[in-house]
């Protein structure tokens, strides 16, 4: 398959002009042979010091209840499921970029594909989380799983809520599978450098690659196996773009409540899961770009063009917002048509426009190519669609659940201390997770890179348009990744 | 795998109340033998479980009770001392419980009594017990199979507490009536 960009076509390289092969390792697997810089140890510690939060939050709530939170008839679902719902959504684009980019030819993915996976597996097991303690007694999670035992209890396969384990375990599984296979020859890297390394360290180093790396050698065969077991569970993971977020939204859809029984539910929620996770990505790439200088590798036009799938996704999101008014209209029903307005102008009104305003309104910037290739913009609106996304979830859930069909039953929501401790603990999880990630393991897919430059085209010589001719030699090298 | 799927099976099998709790055999604070008084006397099982017909739990019978006979019979042994000894001090003797439930579970007596169900089925055979000893695993398992299927476990009301009762005993023509025991959560999780 020829990677070499297509002039013709108004292509252009998906790395800096001049990058050899030598100098993607360098860039990347240095970052995990240096010593961290100190801002590193800072976001460290502030990261690890809310996990350390989240930790004392859970432990409490496990000590004292589920009533240390707000959630309270008649909104039974609150911050909890609202902040599993924007979690598991943010892991989508990882699997969009890794998966469905890559069954699509999409090169510009490699820049960004093993950090937004990344990404992905740490966002499921913060959303994991939430399930696991607002049921109150975690030590019982086993019912959930079929299990055989004396009690007669079976899960109830009718139930949405079983489903929703099954269908995030699946992802988070395969998820995880997909990101290791990928991450094998630059492991290797890694091992093969630290070979040649003095120290302390450079042994350990060595060992804990090596192990990793499966005693991967770059030889043809090892090539074969791995370009075969990546292609098939690219082709795993892309049902699960679709399927996981839509199984999460059957949680609700299922239900005969207004403001959740509906049928757009499924395509909605999809959309605004790649839109939110996208927007994670961007903000975690803008970081990384300008923290470790991998300008050369994440291009404007890699930016660019995922600011373009965010307006395309966050347009889908407003389009759904309409739609689910134009249904409530159109359905006659009191009930539904009552849960819209009062979602626009009720109690909870302010978090409905923050919503629309994060989610509609700010990506429409990109329209403009100046402002869609403007990092402080782009920074801005996606940790704009960041708070959006999750006030979207908090709008679909309270709202719906604060007046629903009795109004003798109405209430209204107010969090507690612990379940803003619990979120921001996550968060504080999420980070120091990914700044471990980025610490030990090759942020950028090293192999992937050296794919797509252009002396990895074994016809790079015949186009005639670059005078590198030094890069022949390399070209054999195109597919070791050991330098 | 293959590990995962042992550790499954072994806390199925091992940590089952099957395994765990049937057998259970206390020792009393007085060596009483339903064996001799259950069995060879025959005595009926309301004679001490007096109440078990109308309410939800199954007394353990007071002092007064085995001293309407021991205070004229057998006066003198020592294995009944703790029984005088807590007829004089009025404090009770501390049986130890055999049969226990979780806290979480409801149970009443005076309706499985009701229906017909025999002391034997749950209890098993208590007149060849020196010891009480837990017969049957109270497992959730175990209330279901009958919830679910009660009628192979029904008697006539008046052999309910017949230990020898069998299903050929029934009389010619007898029809165990029509139960709907709760198999829903809060049928037993009140």
């Amino acid at each position: 398959m020829s990677t070499h960009p297509i002039k013709e076509l108004g292509e252009v390289a998906l790395t800096e002009e001049g990058m050899t092969f030598h100098d993607v390792t360098e860039t990347v697997a240095s970052v995990t042979e240096r010593s961290a810089p100190r801002n590193w140890w800072i976001a460290l510690f502030i990261a690890a010091s809310f996990a350390g939060v989240f930790g004392a939050a859970v432990g409490y709530l496990v000590w004292q209840g589920v009533g240390v939170w707000g959630n309270n008839a008649p909104v039974y679902w609150a911050w909890d499921i609202t902040n599993f719902v924007w979690w598991i959504g943010i892991g989508h684009a990882g699997t969009l970029i890794s998966a469905v980019l890559f069954l699509f030819r999409q090169k510009w993915r490699t820049a960004i594909n093993r950090a937004a996976e990344a990404m992905t597996i740490f966002a499921v097991i913060c959303a994991l989380m939430f399930p696991g303690i607002h049921v109150g007694r975690p030590w019982l999670a086993y019912y959930m799983f079929p299990l055989p035992n004396s009690m007669a209890i079976w899960p109830n396969f009718k139930s949405p809520l079983i489903w929703d384990l099954f269908a995030v375990s699946t992802y988070f599984t395969v998820s995880t599978l997909f990101w290791y296979v990928g991450l094998i020859p630059d492991l290797a890297s890694l091992r093969d450098r630290a070979m040649g390394m003095t120290g302390k360290f450079a042994k350990v180093r060595a060992t804990a690659y090596g192990a990793l790396a499966l005693g991967w050698r770059g030889a043809n065969r090892h090539w074969q196996h791995y370009e075969r077991a990546y292609m098939i569970l690219a082709a795993l993971s892309t049902p699960l773009v679709l399927s996981v977020h839509s199984v999460v939204s059957f949680d609700f859809s299922t239900s005969v409540e207004p403001g959740w029984h509906t049928t757009i539910f499924p395509p909605y929620f999809v959309a605004g899961a790649v839109f939110s996770g996208f927007a994670m990505v961007m903000t975690l790439m803008l970081i990384v770009r300008a923290v470790y200088g991998m300008k050369a590798v994440i291009t404007m036009k890699h930016l660019e063009l995922m600011n373009k799938i965010m307006l395309v996704t966050g347009t889908l999101v407003g389009y759904a917002y309409g739609m689910e008014f134009f249904i409530a209209a159109y359905s006659g029903n009191p009930y539904e048509k009552y849960v819209f307005m009062n979602r626009a102008f009720g109690p909870y009104s302010w978090a409905y426009w923050t919503m629309i305003t994060c989610n509609v309104v700010s990506p429409q910037l990109f329209w403009s190519k100046k402002l869609r290739t403007s990092i402080p913009v782009m920074f801005a609106v996606s940790i704009f669609i960041n708070i959006g996304m999750w006030f979207e979830r908090f709008v679909i859930i309270v709202t719906s659940l604060h007046r629903d069909f009795l109004p003798s039953s109405w209430g209204y929501y107010r969090p507690t201390a612990v379940d803003v401790c619990t979120y921001l603990g996550t968060l504080g999880l999420f980070f120091t997770l990914f700044l471990l990630f980025i610490r030990w393991v090759p942020m950028i897919a090293i192999a992937e890179i050296k794919g797509v430059l252009p002396q990895a085209d074994p016809h790079a010589e015949e186009h005639g348009d670059h005078e590198h001719h030094d890069h022949a030699a390399e070209s054999d090298a195109a597919l070791a990744p050991g330098e | 795998m293959i590990a995962a799927t042992a550790v499954i099976l072994g806390v199925w099998y091992y940590a089952s109340p099957k395994n765990l709790q049937v057998g259970y055999a206390p020792v009393q604070p007085v060596p009483y033998s339903h064996k001799l008084h259950a069995g060879t006397m025959g005595m009926d099982c309301r004679y001490c479980h007096a109440n078990v017909e109308r309410s939800a739990h199954a007394m353990i019978p007071p002092t007064q009770t085995c001293m309407g006979c021991h205070s004229v019979v057998k006066t003198e042994s020592a294995r009944l001392s703790p029984v005088r000894e807590s007829w004089k001090t009025g404090e009770p003797v501390e049986w130890v419980k055999v049969h226990k439930l979780p806290e979480h579970s409801y149970f009443n007596h005076s309706v499985h009594v009701a229906v017909g169900v025999g002391c034997a089925t749950c209890h098993g055979r208590i007149d060849q017990m020196e010891v009480v000893r837990l017969d049957k695993p109270i497992a959730m398992q175990w209330c279901l199979d009958c919830h679910r299927n009660p009628t192979a476990n029904l008697r006539p009301k008046d052999q309910v507490t017949n230990m020898t009762w069998t299903p050929d005993q029934a009389p010619q023509g007898w029809k165990p009536p029509t139960v709907n025991p709760p198999v829903n959560c809060s049928g037993c999780h009140r």
